[in-house]
């Protein structure tokens, strides 16, 4: 109840912010409307494989909203006055989290739409490919207050950009196999092309659990370890 | 039923027991023992730096202490934080509103946050927002007041959820005089049924509100009692200032025989005592050439007590 009146406040900011709400829903559409035409040339630019590299670059976004609104709060005199009412650090978690989780569905759902208009084909399960996405949200709205609990607004940006370029090199609108070698070796490590594997399988060959058992125990896992991770950010904010 | 601002709880409201926190090699809060009963208004003096504001972070759990410990209406400020949360509220010295809102969703938000109802939080917030002269501009986003307004509204997020335990870290400053006379009103009106922490650099706002001062410097707890028992601690009995024109030392011994606590000061005298006549004074002194310029009882205020405890202005 009191995370939700929390919540409540840190949805109103975001949406009292018309123009970076705007940008943070729109931009990943306009770009998958950019980039599709160029399936003319490769056939990796087909609405369907772009859709989901495209929903995790607008969730990177997301990301770095979610770190910003904690740290901006960080540096004032609210966050402490935040602190002294009774709201335990699973409260201010869900608090800072799901109004981002909620922009996260719509911002998936209208660049899922928009790939559907344009010729999305769809194999598999609808909930597999929701199951990921929404795995993916998580874990980088988790990202972000990771950051936004640990570092000042200045920071960010930097770590920002080192997500933004692990997310786009894991292959949002390119096949990762093409570059290969350490960026590869890298990427296999992190979440990031393990989502676009499974979504894409999903989509395209209409794999099941099973084919997708493993990549989707590395979202999974990294999903579970950051909300871990910022559940500790916020307890260590708790008290000094 | 209990209603909020009620408790059963018998003991003390705030209890501190050899309460320290240093950071690196430096001590700021250095052993505070101290007792304050429900419903009192404590007001805690000291000069900048001297462990105020860490005193009410450790009270209000946002600051681990390293020594000692203190419990907020029975609950235990280290082990039991979230319990001490829900009784009380606190005003920072900072202004502390959220920008995007406006100032009935600010007062909304601290008021749901420690667990009002809405009818109530109604009620509570058009009363503070008329007391604060902001009723007229309270629908729209705060981040368009001036600095005054903002201020104002920190101080009513403080005060709308009612708390058992109301920390008040310097609440007036950078209020108008009105606005402040205002916010004095109020807290005297939750004198008795709120217990209030207060710090401030307004001398005549802890005179005049607390029941009893708490002096700390270097982080130690120098001097305690009410107002009164402070200036009486530290200026003695009452006295009379007699300033003079050609004040000889004849003078001044002729005078000590009708006022034996006599000293001399500078372009005068000062007499101790409670029943000094001026008629008396200048009939010993008209005679031997004094004329006596003005005569007037020294009041001593919590400046003096103040300055000669801690050997500094509170300003400083």
């Amino acid at each position: 109840m009191r995370a939700r009146q929390l919540a409540i406040r840190n949805f109103k900011t975001i949406l009292r912010d018309p123009l970076s709400l705007g940008l943070t829903i729109g931009l990943p559409s306009v770009m998958l409307f950019i980039l599709q035409p160029l399936q003319d040339v490769d056939e990796f630019f087909t609405p369907t494989n772009l859709a989901p590299g495209i929903v995790l670059f607008g969730f990177v976004m997301l990301m770095f909203s979610s770190a910003m609104i904690l740290s901006r709060d960080r540096e004032t005199a609210l966050f402490p006055r935040l602190l002294t009412a009774p709201l335990t650090s699973g409260d201010f978690l869900s608090a800072y989290s799901a109004p981002y989780l909620v922009i996260a569905v719509v911002q998936a759902g209208v660049i899922f739409a928009m790939a559907a208009v344009l010729g999305l084909e769809f194999e598999g399960s609808a909930m597999l490919v929701v199951l990921i996405m929404v795995s993916m949200a998580v874990l980088y709205v988790g990202l972000g207050i990771v950051l936004g609990a640990v570092l000042g607004v200045a920071p960010i940006s930097g770590a920002y950009s080192a997500v933004l370029l692990l997310t786009i090199f894991a292959g949002t609108w390119f096949d990762l196999n093409q570059i290969g070698g350490p960026i590869q070796a890298v990427e296999d490590l992190l979440p990031f092309v393990h989502a676009l594997d499974a979504a894409r399988d999903v989509m395209t060959n209409g794999a099941g659990l099973g084919d997708i058992a493993s990549d989707l125990t590395w979202v999974l896992a990294y999903t579970v370890a950051v909300v871990v991770v910022a559940g500790a950010a916020f307890r260590r904010r708790l008290v000094e | 039923m209990v209603s909020r601002g009620e408790s059963h709880f018998g003991g003390p409201a705030v209890e501190l027991n050899g309460l320290s926190r240093s950071f690196g090699g430096s001590t700021v809060v250095d052993g505070l023992d101290l007792s304050i009963g429900p419903g009192e208004l404590f007001s805690l003096l000291g000069p900048n730096g001297a462990g105020k504001t860490t005193t009410i972070r450790m009270l209000c759990c946002l600051l681990r202490p390293t020594g000692g410990t203190a419990t907020v209406m029975g609950r235990d400020i280290i082990t039991d934080r979230l319990a001490v949360k829900r009784v009380i509220a606190v005003s920072p010295q900072e202004t502390a509103i959220a920008e995007q809102l406006n100032a009935w969703e600010n007062l909304s938000l601290m008021a749901a946050l420690h667990g009002v109802g809405k009818a109530e939080t109604r009620r509570r917030s058009g009363e503070l927002l008329d007391m604060l002269a902001l009723a007229e501009r309270a629908s729209e986003r705060v981040k368009k007041y001036s600095g005054g307004m903002k201020r104002r509204l920190s101080i009513a997020m403080a005060l709308v959820s009612e708390p058992e335990v109301l920390f008040l870290d310097e609440p007036t400053i950078g209020l108008d005089p009105q606005s402040r006379r205002g916010m004095w009103e109020h807290i005297e009106q939750l004198k008795g049924r709120t217990t209030i922490v207060l710090t401030t650099h307004y001398l005549e706002e802890a005179d005049s509100l607390a029941d009893r001062i708490g002096i700390v410097d270097q982080g130690r707890l120098i001097a305690l009692g009410s107002p009164a028992e402070l200036k009486r601690q530290v200026g003695g009995a009452q006295a009379t200032v007699v300033e003079a024109d050609n004040l000889t030392d004849d003078a001044i011994s002729a005078l000590r025989g009708v006022y034996p606590n006599i000293r001399a000061i500078d372009g005068g005298v000062e007499i101790e005592g409670d029943d000094v006549r001026l008629h008396d004074i200048e009939d010993c002194l008209r005679p031997r050439g004094v004329t006596v310029r003005a005569a007037y009882e020294k009041h001593v205020t919590l400046d003096d007590v103040f300055i000669e405890l801690t050997g500094k202005e509170l300003r400083e």
